[in-house]
C-alpha cells in the first residue's frame, strides 16, 4: 500500500546525511518523501529522466545544467544522500552556523563559498575550474534557445568574460568569478527555506 | 447435510434481505434511509475522533494548516524582478542564481507531481492508510479504530461486493435483454430504467452519498457533458442521475463484456485502440452523434487522466472542437470518508476497487452548470480554458495550466521556448523602461 511513515529511521544513513547537510530532522524527512515521490518506479535512486519529468524544471532555461549537477563524475544515478547534498547548497544561512562551527570541520555546504561554487559549476561544463569563452557561449545558448543570433550572443559572451577576467587568460577562474560577485547578496538569492 | 443446509439458508436469507432492502428500492429511485443513518453515525464518530486527537496532542494542531501551505517559502515575483542585479539589465553571471533557485524549488516541490498522489488529510479519519502523521493517542481511539476495521472488512466489504456483483450482472443481463427489442420509445425507456437501477445499486455498493446541485442544468440530449476526472467512479456518479452516451476505448475482459452489452441497449461510442489515434475519425464520429438531437448527451473527461481532486489540469482541446453545447459539471469528493482518487501507476483496478470498498463511504458533490458554447473569435483552446476555469471555481479546485499527461510524458518544448524568449528579451532588448536598481 506504500504507507509513509513519520519515522526518520527509515532513511538510510540519516545521521551521516544530517551532519553533512545540516538539515533538520523534519526537513530531511520532507525531502525524503519528495525523493520517494520523484522516484516513481521505487528504484531507490533517481535518474535524469525522473528529474526531467518535473514540468517546471524542464521549462527552466538552465534545467539541463541543474540536472547535471546532481550527477557528478559521469554517474547516471543519484541516491538520497547525493540528492540532499545538492539541495543543502540552498539551505538558508542561519546565524548559529557561523558561531558553533568547528574550524577543523569542512565548510558547511550552504556557506557563501559553496553556493558560489555551485553556481560556478553550472557554467563550467568540463569541470576544469575555469569557464572558457566557449563554455560561456554554450551555456548562454542553452538559456536563450534560438531567440538570439550568434553575433549577439558572442558579443555578450566577450563582454562578460572581459569584465570578469583579471589575469587575461581569456577564461574566468573561480577566484575571478567570486571577485566579480563579491557585492552580491548570495545568501539571500540562493536560499530555499523549507517551512516544516 | 445439516451444515450445508444451514449455510444455504443463511445465504438465501442474506440475499433476500439485500435484494429487498437495497436493490428493489433502487429500481424505483427510493431510499429506505439506512445509508443516511449510517452516514450520521459515521460523521458523529469522526467528529469525536478528531476531538480526541486534538486533545491528545496539542502540538499536532500545527498540522491543521499543512494541507494548504506548500513546504517551501516561495517568492513568486516575475523573472524581471528576480533577475535585476547590480548593474543595468544585460546578461550577468549572477543570472544563474535566479534560474538555479527556481529549478531547485521545482525539484523540492512542483505543482504537478503532488496532484498525482492522494490529498493529505487535516485530521485522521480512522483508516490505516491515511495514518501518516498521527501517532498513538489513547486506548479509546484505538478501540474505535479496531471496531472500524472489523465493521469495514467483515460486514461492509462482503455486503458491498455482493451488491457490486448484483449490479453488474443486472446491467449485463438487463441491457442484453433490452437490446433484443426493436428501436422504439419503449426500448429507450426500458434501457434508461435498467441503466439507472444498476447504477444506483453500484453506488450503494460503494456507500455513495451524492449531492446534486442545480439539477435544472442537467445535460440535455445532443449536448456534450464535460467534467473533471478523479477516478472511474466519476462515470458511476454521473450516470446515477441521468443517462449519458459514453465515449471510450474498447477493453477486453469484464469491461469489454459490459461495454458490448451496454451498446446494444443505447448508442454509446466505443473506439478500437487503433481508431483512437486518428483524431479526425474520433471527431467525425462524435460530431455525428451530437448532431442527432435524439441521442443522449456524450460524457467526456477532457483532462484525459485521473487527478487527485485538488486541482483541474489542462483540458485537451479535442472535445471542444466538436461543436454543440457544452454542459460543464464539477465533481468534488470529500476526502474525509474515503479517498476516491485512482493512482493508476500505483494501484491496479482491482486493488483500487478493494480500497474504495473498505473505506467508510464515498461522499461527493456534483454541480451542474449553465451550458456554454464557443463564442465568436474564440478558438478551441481558449474555450477549453474558459470551461476549465468555470469548473475549477465551482468545485473549489485550483486551476493549473499543466497537462495531466505530464505524469507519463515530457513537457512540450513550446513552454521552454516561452521562458527562453522572455529571458532573451531582457538581455538583448536594451533594458526596459522601468528598471529597478538594487
Amino acid at each position: 500500500m506504500g504507507s509513509r511513515s513519520s519515522h526518520a529511521a527509515l532513511i538510510p544513513d540519516v545521521d551521516h546525511i544530517r551532519r553533512e547537510t545540516g538539515f533538520s530532522q523534519a526537513s530531511l524527512l520532507r525531502l525524503y518523501h519528495r525523493f520517494q515521490a520523484l522516484d516513481r518506479e521505487e528504484k531507490g535512486f533517481l535518474s535524469r529522466l525522473d528529474l526531467q519529468q518535473i514540468g517546471a524544471l524542464a521549462v527552466n532555461p538552465l534545467g539541463d545544467r541543474i540536472i547535471d549537477s546532481f550527477f557528478p563524475n559521469g554517474s547516471q544515478r543519484v541516491d538520497f544522500a547525493g540528492f540532499a547534498r545538492v539541495l543543502a547548497h540552498f539551505r538558508p544561512v542561519d546565524e548559529d552556523d557561523a558561531t558553533i562551527r568547528d574550524p577543523k570541520q569542512p565548510e558547511p555546504l550552504n556557506s557563501r563559498m559553496n553556493k558560489l561554487r555551485f553556481a560556478f559549476q553550472l557554467y563550467d561544463l568540463d569541470r576544469d575550474g575555469k569557464i572558457s569563452r566557449n563554455e560561456m557561449l554554450q551555456v548562454l545558448r542553452l538559456m536563450v534557445g534560438v531567440q538570439v543570433t550568434d553575433e549577439q550572443l558572442e558579443s555578450i559572451t566577450d563582454r562578460t568574460v572581459q569584465e570578469a577576467d583579471e589575469d587575461g587568460d581569456g577564461a574566468v577562474s573561480f577566484m575571478e568569478f567570486t571577485k566579480s560577485l563579491e557585492k552580491m547578496n548570495i545568501e539571500q538569492k540562493m536560499s530555499i527555506r523549507i517551512l516544516k | 447435510m445439516e451444515g450445508a443446509d444451514l449455510a444455504l439458508k443463511l445465504l438465501s436469507t442474506w440475499l433476500t434481505l439485500v435484494v429487498g432492502l437495497i436493490v428493489l428500492p433502487s429500481a424505483f429511485g427510493l431510499s429506505l434511509g439506512i445509508s443516511e443513518l449510517y452516514m450520521k453515525i459515521l460523521v458523529k464518530t469522526l467528529e469525536w475522533a478528531t476531538l480526541r486527537i486534538e486533545k491528545g496532542a496539542p502540538k499536532e494542531s500545527v498540522l491543521k494548516n499543512s494541507a494548504s501551505v506548500g513546504i517551501i517559502q516561495r517568492d513568486e515575483s516575475p523573472m524581471e524582478k528576480g533577475l535585476s542585479g547590480l548593474r543595468g539589465r544585460d546578461f550577468e553571471l549572477s543570472d544563474a542564481f535566479y534560474f538555479s533557485k527556481k529549478g531547485l524549488e521545482a525539484i523540492v516541490e512542483d505543482e504537478v507531481t503532488q496532484r498525482f498522489s492522494s490529498e493529505e488529510l487535516v485530521s485522521w479519519n480512522l483508516l490505516t492508510r491515511t495514518n501518516i502523521n498521527f501517532q498513538y493517542i489513547s486506548p479509546k481511539l484505538t478501540l474505535v479504530w479496531v471496531l472500524g476495521v472489523l465493521i469495514r472488512y467483515c460486514f461492509l466489504l462482503p455486503l458491498r461486493v455482493t451488491l457490486a456483483f448484483i449490479g453488474i450482472s443486472l446491467l449485463i443481463i438487463g441491457t442484453t435483454l433490452v437490446g433484443q427489442l426493436p428501436d422504439s420509445s419503449i426500448k429507450n425507456c426500458l434501457s434508461e430504467l435498467v441503466h439507472l437501477t444498476c447504477c444506483r445499486v453500484c453506488v450503494r455498493s460503494l456507500s455513495g452519498t451524492i449531492h446534486y446541485h442545480n439539477k435544472q442544468y442537467r445535460p440535455q440530449k445532443g449536448g456534450i457533458c464535460v467534467a473533471n476526472h478523479t477516478s472511474p467512479i466519476d462515470v458511476l456518479i454521473l450516470t446515477t442521475d441521468g443517462c449519458y452516451a459514453m465515449v471510450g476505448q474498447v477493453h477486453g475482459g469484464l469491461m469489454g463484456i459490459i461495454q458490448r452489452a451496454m451498446v446494444k441497449a443505447c448508442p454509446h461510442v466505443w473506439f478500437e485502440r487503433s481508431e483512437m489515434k486518428d483524431r479526425h475519425l474520433v471527431t467525425k464520429r462524435l460530431r455525428e452523434h451530437v448532431a442527432d438531437k435524439k441521442k443522449l448527451p456524450i460524457l467526456i473527461f477532457p483532462e484525459g487522466t485521473c487527478i487527485n481532486n485538488t486541482s483541474v489540469m489542462m483540458f485537451k482541446k479535442g472535445s471542444f472542437e466538436i461543436g454543440g453545447t457544452i454542459y460543464p459539471v464539477a465533481i468534488k469528493y470529500n476526502p474525509q470518508f474515503g479517498d476516491a482518487f485512482w493512482n493508476s501507476s500505483k494501484y491496479g483496478m482491482v486493488s483500487y476497487l478493494l480500497r474504495i470498498m473498505t473505506s467508510w463511504a464515498i461522499v461527493c458533490d456534483v454541480w451542474y452548470m449553465p451550458p456554454m458554447t464557443r463564442e465568436e473569435g474564440e478558438d478551441a483552446v481558449q474555450f477549453a480554458n474558459r470551461v476549465k476555469s468555470a469548473i475549477a471555481v465551482q468545485g473549489g479546485l485550483t486551476e493549473l495550466p499543466w497537462d495531466g499527461g505530464l505524469k507519463r510524458a515530457k513537457v512540450k518544448d513550446t513552454f521552454k521556448e516561452e521562458q527562453q524568449k522572455n529571458y532573451s528579451k531582457m538581455i538583448v532588448g536594451n533594458g526596459s523602461p522601468n528598471l529597478e536598481l538594487d
